[in-house]
């Protein structure tokens, strides 16, 4: 681990060097343990913390439901349901699965909105930024095959929509669509690959989590004032950190069991609240349901897909441009798959010197209508495609365009932002200034 | 029965376009105060004798409940039948056994092994999910407050489609032929007449064409109890018992979930107190 000068690990009886000589997982397990963490971290830290514990809490639960549910069309809602009602504590562990998805996507919405304001995608730590993402990404596929498995309506049609979206692109669309499906239509050959794809795919989350925590360990974390830490000397490293044991555990295990507090109460008192009633009836292919709605922490990218119909003269005069080959269809794709690429490509886009949001009077502003934005297209994507919600879908998607696209890149050209304090110290001495009555404190010696 | 609450249902989606249904369907599901809402509810075993009495004279006629066993009806925190009438209840059924006859099959009397037959007629969905398995909640606006603070679910819905039939609405009788169905205030998914659709493709009146007839009118059962069998206490009766079949363990849910509601809440009491021992000396201290 380079970056902030530390303590390092220094075997000291006869037993520990012979092991750390042949394998020094002691000493990886210290450095990474001990890693000097700016101090004035704030409560919008945690979301790691949560992220890393749900996704072992859907591990777990997921393998003991795998040892109940059967993969196949004809059985798969039943064992569902025998999962339910048969196993001991299936109901309970079904839950957990079922509304953890939702924690892992709260979690994750927090985690990426944080980055966004205070700046944690900006260089150094892009690379950190693009590992998160891939695993945003592999995060939804997860959750989509997911939903599946139960093989009631919504998962057999919302299949089919997914699916479809890839049928959308020209030429090679269809050839796609079936090689995903491993057939013409949604059927055993999907539930079989998309059963096998949700039990790997978290341990690919796994595995990049390390990754992604390997990358901020080399670059330091960022922090709310987006001060670097200084690195001048230990004892300068020192004055702007804690180590992560105790200081951070302790408290992001406080803010663990405060969430899992309301993920208990929603999974004991309002298991279903967050899903959809139609994933109770048996999937059958001859019924289309009424209305299709992905799950609510999809719906502001399927907002976006659903905005650019072929009435909006954007569409029109693309589909003009490119002869008729990218039609609305096509084009509600791009833009859905283009709003997670813009967020990816922030730390290019964003010009600003400056990193954290809180010394950026103007950007806070534009920021702050981002997160309502946000939440406006979850709404209006669960609404049905009709006035006025067609125009409030289409706005709301503009301005996630003209935010990535045209804000973050002028701003920092136009915006004047304020003074940042010189040290990580001076913020955490200002938030917490010194004691009037002067008593000693029992502050370790540093 | 305390409020009305109009949901916009079933508005067809441009990925899913369904011509039955136009947009701005609606359908009027009322609020039941049932004793499983809220956190600490839980079901009131005489209601889901009197709503398993009016399944079985009644519902069972045309619909299954094939994922639910007989043994469930001993359960504690369902009926709770006591064992020698769950066992006499499950001999009521025949069931075909194919282990029978060296492998030929035969009926048999149901064990409580056995779950309750399927649904006898092919238009007649299966009913141990149907109170999970319909809206009535997620309005309004699509923001699922209703549910949030009414507690409203799938069983203030089937307890206003059972008490939802009304005289046709004197647009609906403009129509040639005549609707087939029964009018239904409640039920959204079902045939519509053009007649009833206004210039702006509005629905005129609530509800829709369902093909079911009216399969209570009240004081259809006597109940040893002497509960009251009107039509709203038998609709709230099945609707009770049907929320029952389809999430048999509502009541150990709520259970376990306070549990470990309160056990994680002293957790973080106790993690707020370390955590802050812990900070105090970096927080505050004296230059």
């Amino acid at each position: 681990m380079g970056g902030i000068p530390h303590d390092h690990y220094e075997p000291k009886t006869g037993g520990e060097k012979w092991l750390h000589k042949r394998l020094p997982v002691v000493s990886l397990i210290y450095d990474t343990l001990m890693i000097p963490t700016p101090k004035n971290l704030n409560w919008m830290w945690i979301w790691g913390i949560v992220l890393a514990f749900t996704l072992v809490l859907q591990i777990v639960t997921g393998i003991v439901l795998v040892m109940h549910y059967t993969p196949h069309v004809d059985l798969a809602f039943t064992s569902v349901e025998h999962i339910m009602r048969d196993v001991n504590g299936g109901a309970m562990i079904r839950y957990f699965h079922m509304n953890g998805a939702s924690l892992f996507f709260v979690a994750v919405y927090a985690h990426m909105f944080r980055g966004l304001y205070y700046g944690s995608y900006k260089a150094p730590r892009e690379v950190t930024w693009i590992i998160g993402m891939l695993m945003y990404l592999i995060m939804m596929g997860t959750a989509f095959m997911g939903y599946v498995l139960p093989w009631g309506q919504m998962s057999f049609h919302g299949t089919a929509v997914i699916t479809g979206l890839f049928g959308a692109i020209p030429f090679v669309g269809e050839s796609i669509q079936t090689w995903l499906l491993g057939a013409g239509a949604v059927g055993q050959p999907a539930l079989n690959r998309f059963f096998s794809l949700h039990y790997l795919l978290p341990f690919v989350l796994l595995g990049l989590t390390m990754v992604h925590i390997w990358a901020f360990h080399t670059t330091g974390n960022n922090n709310p004032t987006g001060v670097e830490v200084r690195r001048g000397s230990k004892e300068e490293a020192q004055k702007d950190t804690l180590p992560f044991w105790p200081y951070f555990v302790i408290k992001d295990l406080f803010a663990l069991a405060v969430i899992l507090v309301v993920f208990t109460a929603v999974v004991g008192f309002m298991p279903n609240y967050l899903g959809h009633p139609d994933n109770y009836i048996p999937a059958n292919p001859l019924a289309t349901p009424a209305h299709i709605v992905p799950e609510w922490y999809f719906l502001p990218f399927y907002a976006i897909l659903r905005a650019f119909t072929a009435d909006v003269w954007v569409v029109q005069i693309v589909n003009f441009l490119s002869f008729g080959i990218i039609d609305a269809k096509f084009f509600g794709v791009l833009a859905m798959f283009g709003a997670i690429a813009v967020m990816a490509l922030a730390p290019w886009l964003d010009t600003s010197r400056v990193r954290s949001g809180r010394y950026r009077p103007m950007f806070k502003w534009w920021f702050a209508l981002l997160v309502i934005d946000f939440i406006v297209l979850m709404w209006v994507g669960a609404r049905p495609a009709e006035f006025p919600y067609d125009w409030i879908s289409l706005i709301a998607s503009t301005y996630w365009f003209a935010y990535f696209l045209v804000i973050l890149p002028l701003l920092g050209v136009i915006e004047k932002p304020l003074p940042q304090p010189a040290t990580i110290e001076d913020d955490f001495n200002a938030h917490y200034p010194a004691k009037a009555d002067g008593k000693a404190s029992a502050a370790p010696a540093e | 029965m305390i409020r009305h609450l109009t949901l916009s249902a079933a508005a067809a989606l441009a990925l899913s376009a369904s011509p039955v249904l136009a947009a701005g369907a609606e359908s009027e599901v009322e609020d039941f105060a049932f004793s499983f809402e809220g956190p600490f509810g839980s079901f009131d075993q005489n209601q889901l004798q009197r709503g398993l009495k009016i399944y079985t004279e009644i519902c069972s006629a045309c619909h299954g409940l094939e994922l639910v066993a007989f043994r469930n009806l001993h359960d504690e925190g369902g009926p709770h039948l006591p064992e020698d009438q769950m066992r006499a209840y499950a001999e009521q059924y025949e069931v075909f056994d194919q282990a029978l006859f060296d492998g030929e099959g035969d009926f048999r009397p149901a064990t409580p092994a056995d779950k309750f037959p399927g649904s006898a007629l092919s238009n007649a969905p299966d009913l141990s999910l149907m109170a999970k398995a319909r809206a009535g909640f997620h309005g309004p606006y699509g923001t699922g407050l209703a549910q949030l603070f009414k507690g409203m679910g799938g069983a203030e819905y089937i307890a206003s489609l059972m008490t939802g039939y009304h005289e046709e609405p004197e647009c609906a009788l403009e129509m040639d032929p005549p609707m087939e169905g029964y009018y239904n205030v409640a039920f959204a998914a079902g045939g519509f007449p053009e007649t009833c659709i206004d210039d702006h493709g509005k629905h005129k009146v609530p509800g829709s064409w369902i093909s079911m007839a009216p399969p209570l009118w009240g004081e259809d059962v006597d109940f040893d109890d002497g509960h009251s069998n009107s039509l709203e206490h038998e609709a709230e009766d099945i609707a009770a018992f049907l929320m029952w079949t389809a999430e048999p363990k509502l009541v150990a849910r709520k259970q376990a979930g306070l549990t470990g509601v309160i056990f994680l809440t002293l957790l973080s009491v106790l993690l707020y107190l370390t955590n802050k021992k812990l900070w105090a000396p970096h927080k505050h201290k004296d230059e």
